[in-house]
C-alpha cells in the first residue's frame, strides 16, 4: 500500500510537485501518466529515497519514508528509467550484490537468483557480463534485480522506454505476472498503450499536479467511444463521437483523408490538460477546442498523428 | 554490516575483473620513478645519510598509497554520473556509514595492493628496508585518510571534469611536494611551514622513518589518524547531502 499526502517538491524556483495526494491499495497496478517533466520520476525518486522530500508525507506499507526510511526501503524494489546495472559485473554478480544490500542470506540469494533468472528467461546468461547484453536483456535483469528481495511494492519508472514493440510486450507480460504474484506496482509511463494494457487505475499528472485518477475505462468514457483524426490546412484535428455510426457520417465529408479509431487514454489526457502525453515538455502545444463527449473537437497544430 | 560488505564486495569484484590492467597501471609510475631517479642517480646521491633509492622507495609508498586510495573517487563518480549505480545504494536499506565504510575500505585495499607492487619492484634494486608494524600502520592510515577524502569529494563534484580538476590541484601537487622525492628541509622555511599542513608530508615522514628503522613518528601518525577521522566524518556528511 502506498499513501501520499500533500507531496511537494521544488528545485530552486522550479516547482516539480505541487501537492500530490494518492492512495494505492495493496496488489494494485497503478500507472502514473504524464508528459516529460510532469513530475513522475520525482515522485518515484522521493518514494524510494533517492530524492529528499520537500513537504508532505508518504508511507509504504505503513512505514513513513522519512521517519522509518530503512524499513520503507525494505518494502520496495525499483527499476529506474536509466539502466543502472554494473556493466563490468556478470548478471549473477549484479543480483548477488543487490541481495546482500538487502541482507539476504547466502542460500536464499543463490536460490532466488536461479528462480528469477528463470522467471525472466535469462538463466543461460547468468555468467555473462552485463555489458555484453542487449537493451531488452538489461531491462529484464533490472526487473529481476528489483525482485531479488521479494519487495511488496515495485516502482517501475518508464520500464520499457527505448525498447522495441516486441520486447516491450515481453516486459509487459512479466509485469502482469509480478502483479499476479501479489506485488503492488507503481508504474510511470508516457506510453499510452502501456498504461491502458497494464493499469488497474491511472493518474494523469501534469505540471506537478494530479488532474484525474480512475480506471482507464472511466477516464476514457468521458471522451466518447470513437475518434476521427482529420487533416486541414490548419493542421491535425480530432473529433470525438459516442459510437462508430456517429463517427462514420462526418468522416465521409473529410477532404484530406481521415483516420477512425477507438478513443484512448491520450484523448482523455488531451481533453483534461490540453496537452498530449507523448510530446516532450517544452515541445507541447496548447490546444484549443471543445470538450464535450459528443463530437468534441480539438486541433493539434500539426502534432497529431493519422492513427494510433 | 551487510550493506558495508556489499559495497566493499562490489568494488572488489570490479577490481578482480580488471586486475591485470589495474596492476599494470599501479606499476608504471613507480617503475619509471625508480629507473629515472634511482638508477640514474644511484647511490652516489646521499640524502639524510642513506642512498637515494632508500630515501625514494618509502616516498613512493606514501605517494602511491595516496593516489590509489584517492583513485576510488573516479570509480565512484563513474558509478554515479555514468552508470547511475549510486542510486542502487541510495535505494537500499543501508546506512551512510556502511556505504562510506565500504568505499573507503575498497580504496584502502587498492592502496595496499599498489604498495605491494612497489615493494616487489624495489627488490631487484637491492634496497634493504624494514617493513614492520609501524610502517604498515602508517600506510593503512594514509590510505584511510585519502580514501575518506576521495569519498567526501566524490559526492561534492558535479561532473567528471570537476574530478580531474581536483586531482590536478590537490593530489598532484601533494604527490610532488609532500616529502616524497626530496627532504623538506631543503626548501625555504615558509614553504616548509606550508607543506607541514599537508597530510602526505606527515605520511611520507612517518613511513620513511619506519622503513629506515628509526623510532616511530607518533606525532605524524596521530595527526594522520586525526585528519583521516575528520575526512571520514566529512564523507558521511557529503553522502547524506548527495540526494537530489
Amino acid at each position: 500500500m502506498i499513501k501520499i499526502e500533500d507531496l511537494r517538491k521544488s528545485y530552486g524556483k522550479t516547482r516539480a510537485l505541487s501537492g500530490i495526494d494518492l492512495h494505492v491499495p495493496a496488489g494494485e497496478l497503478f500507472a502514473y501518466l504524464g508528459p516529460n517533466g510532469a513530475g513522475k520520476t520525482t515522485t518515484i525518486r522521493i518514494l524510494t529515497g533517492l530524492t529528499r522530500l520537500g513537504q508532505g508525507r508518504a508511507a509504504l506499507n505503513g512505514h513513513d519514508i522519512v521517519r522509518a526510511s530503512l524499513a520503507a526501503k525494505r518494502q520496495c524494489g525499483l527499476v529506474p528509467q536509466q539502466v543502472n546495472l554494473d556493466s563490468e559485473l556478470t548478471v549473477q554478480e549484479n543480483l548477488d550484490i543487490h541481495g546482500r544490500l538487502f541482507s539476504m542470506a547466502a542460500t536464499a540469494r543463490r536460490s532466488r537468483i536461479h528462480e528469477l533468472l528463470d522467471y525472466v528467461n535469462l538463466l543461460d546468461r547468468r555468467d555473462s557480463l552485463v555489458k555484453h547484453l542487449s537493451g531488452g536483456m538489461k531491462r529484464r535483469v533490472m526487473l529481476a534485480r528489483a525482485l531479488m528481495h521479494q519487495p511488496r511494492i515495485l516502482f517501475l519508472d518508464e520500464p520499457t522506454v527505448g525498447l522495441d514493440a516486441q520486447i516491450r510486450r515481453r516486459i509487459w507480460a512479466l509485469i502482469k505476472k509480478i502483479q499476479q504474484d501479489g506485488a503492488t506496482i507503481f508504474l510511470t509511463t508516457h506510453y499510452i498503450e502501456e498504461a491502458e494494457f497494464l493499469a488497474d487505475r491511472v493518474a494523469f499528472l501534469d505540471e506537478g499536479r494530479i488532474k484525474a485518477v480512475d480506471t482507464p475505462a472511466v477516464l476514457m468514457k468521458g471522451v466518447g467511444q470513437w475518434a476521427m483524426d482529420w487533416l486541414s490546412d490548419k493542421g491535425m484535428h480530432t473529433d470525438y463521437f459516442p459510437d462508430r455510426e456517429a463517427a462514420v457520417q462526418p468522416a465521409g465529408t473529410a477532404k484530406n483523408g481521415f483516420t477512425l479509431r477507438r478513443v484512448n487514454l491520450e484523448d482523455a489526457f488531451l481533453m483534461l490538460t490540453g496537452k498530449k502525453v507523448a510530446v516532450p515538455a517544452g515541445d507541447d502545444k496548447r490546444l484549443h477546442g471543445g470538450s464535450s463527449a459528443h463530437a468534441a473537437h480539438t486541433s493539434h497544430g500539426g502534432h497529431g498523428k493519422g492513427g494510433h | 554490516m551487510n550493506g558495508f560488505i556489499a559495497v566493499y564486495l562490489r568494488e572488489m569484484l570490479i577490481l578482480k575483473h580488471r586486475l591485470k590492467r589495474q596492476l599494470a597501471g599501479m606499476a608504471v609510475s613507480p617503475l619509471l620513478y625508480l629507473i629515472a631517479f634511482g638508477y640514474a642517480m644511484g647511490d652516489s646521491v646521499q640524502i639524510e645519510g642513506v642512498g637515494y633509492l632508500q630515501f625514494l622507495i618509502p616516498g613512493l609508498v606514501a605517494m602511491s598509497s595516496m593516489t590509489q586510495s584517492f583513485g576510488i573517487a573516479t570509480d565512484i563518480n563513474v558509478a554515479r554520473f555514468y552508470w547511475h549505480i549510486f542510486e542502487e545504494f541510495q535505494a537500499a536499506p543501508i546506512s551512510n556509514v556502511a556505504y562510506v565504510g565500504g568505499e573507503v575500505l575498497a580504496g584502502m585495499t587498492r592502496a595496499l595492493l599498489a604498495v605491494g607492487v612497489i615493494l616487489i619492484l624495489g627488490l631487484p634494486f637491492g634496497v634493504m628496508l624494514q617493513y614492520g608494524p609501524v610502517f604498515w600502520l602508517t600506510v593503512i592510515l594514509n590510505s584511510f585518510t585519502f580514501a575518506s577524502l576521495a569519498v567526501a569529494l566524490a559526492m561534492l563534484v558535479k561532473s567528471h571534469a570537476d574530478q580531474s580538476l581536483l586531482t590536478s590541484f590537490v593530489i598532484t601537487p601533494m604527490a610532488f611536494l609532500g616529502g616524497t622525492f626530496f627532504p623538506l628541509e631543503r626548501l625555504p622555511v615558509w614553504a616548509q611551514k606550508v607543506l607541514q599542513a599537508l597530510p602526505l608530508t606527515h605520511a611520507s615522514g612517518a613511513i620513511r622513518t619506519a622503513a629506515l628503522g628509526g623510532p616511530p613518528d607518533w606525532r605524524g601518525i596521530l595527526l594522520l589518524a586525526g585528519v583521516g577521522a575528520v575526512f571520514f566524518a566529512g564523507a558521511l556528511m557529503t553522502v547524506k547531502q548527495a540526494r537530489d
